[in-house]
């Protein structure tokens, strides 16, 4: 196997402590609503200059590909890189422990009120908004994307099978992703 | 079905969904409606609807609705169970592969696979919205927060849960006056 050779941050040659890591992602986790994506952007290369802008999307660029929770995987990453496997559970002690917390006592102090008739309306409207959110998160992505006609063919079936034919998502997913890389490869090479 | 039985399927199902999930959680939806309403009897339609609207509340990774579904399905040791299970293998790739990152970066392939995913991920993205929504909503009125919410996520930048808020005020005021 090859030397690996691990990029380094563009910040020079600091230290990134295990609890400076902790503290960080604890941040990112705190301050994120809808998502930790904008904010773990802020953190990480304004306000903590982890990383140089390149690098942070290079990190993320890679944990959108992999498999598993984007955010999750550039936290795991990101920690291995600056204090090996114990960094990584460090940093993604930090990001969820907290969040996981309050959604419980959310989750608790909801239910004790679950019963009575305004909060069983309000659930209803904010269950509404909260699926909203999903498909206007989508718009957005949609337009900043500018996909090629093959592109938006592939977002569309994808669409149609998952959220119309309900199909299994593994399946579709195994049949669409190579199909969508064999399709890019052969538009780019012409 | 016995407890031990019911996290092994907690921690199976969630665990095989991470590994081969892509554009993250948000993405996940349709898959985590299909295990937890459709194949197994965990959550009702409304129950998911709701749980997705707590977990959209609380600040943290889109993630989380994992951990709240496991939560609701057998207590702390199903939160453990399912949150760990879509964490740990995922993980572990993805500790190896960014160790490889310096050679997978300039791989040939590289920036072909980035370049094929995104359009999955913008599909997967809006049938989760979609297959939310039909969960959450039977009525005219929900259609249009769910559309008015949708607007406003797309065209603003301000903080998300000032729609997830105002859907639960017009649910409110709905309910009030009789709508509901």
């Amino acid at each position: 196997m090859d030397k690996i050779v691990e990029p380094q941050p563009h910040t020079g040659a600091r230290a990134i402590g295990r609890l400076e890591l902790f503290m960080g992602f604890a941040e990112m986790g705190l301050c994120g609503f809808g998502g930790v994506a904008t904010i773990a952007r802020h953190v990480i290369v304004e306000k903590r200059r982890w990383l140089s802008e390149h690098d942070y999307a290079a990190i993320l660029g890679m944990g959108q590909i992999l498999p598993g929770g984007n955010i999750i995987n550039m936290t795991v990453m990101l920690g291995d890189r600056f204090q090996g496997p114990l960094g990584s559970v460090v940093a993604l002690a930090g990001l969820m422990i907290m969040p996981i917390i309050i959604l419980l006592g959310l989750t608790v102090i909801y239910d004790a009120f679950a019963g009575l008739p305004d909060v069983r309306a309000a659930t209803i409207g904010a269950g509404a908004a909260a699926a909203g959110l999903v498909i206007g998160m989508g718009l957005k992505m949609g337009r900043a994307l500018r996909l090629s006609p093959v592109h938006i063919g592939f977002a569309l079936v994808t669409f149609l099978a998952m959220g119309v034919l309900r199909l299994p998502f593994i399946a579709t997913i195994l049949v669409l992703a190579p199909l969508c890389i064999a399709a890019t490869w052969w538009s780019v090479r012409k | 079905m016995s407890g031990d039985n019911l996290i092994l399927k907690l921690a199976m199902s969630f665990g095989a969904l991470s590994l081969v999930s892509v554009g993250g959680a948000p993405a996940m939806m349709p898959e985590i409606h299909r295990l937890a309403v459709e194949i197994n009897p965990w959550l009702t339609n409304g129950e998911f609807a709701r749980d997705f609207a707590l977990s959209q509340t609380a600040p943290g990774p889109n993630f989380m609705m994992i951990s709240l579904v496991g939560w609701r399905v057998a207590g702390f040791a199903g939160l453990m169970a399912a949150t760990l299970a879509a964490i740990i293998p995922s993980s572990i790739i993805a500790v190896i592969v960014g160790r490889l990152y310096t050679r997978f970066s300039k791989q040939a392939w590289f920036p072909i696979v980035k370049a094929a995913l995104p359009p999955l991920v913008l599909g997967l993205i809006v049938a989760s919205g979609v297959v939310t929504a039909r969960a959450a909503v039977s009525g005219a009125l929900g259609f249009a927060i769910v559309a008015g919410s949708a607007l406003f996520v797309a065209l603003s930048r301000r903080n998300p849960l000032i729609s997830i808020a105002g859907g639960a005020l017009i649910g409110l005021a709905a309910g009030r006056l009789g709508f509901l």
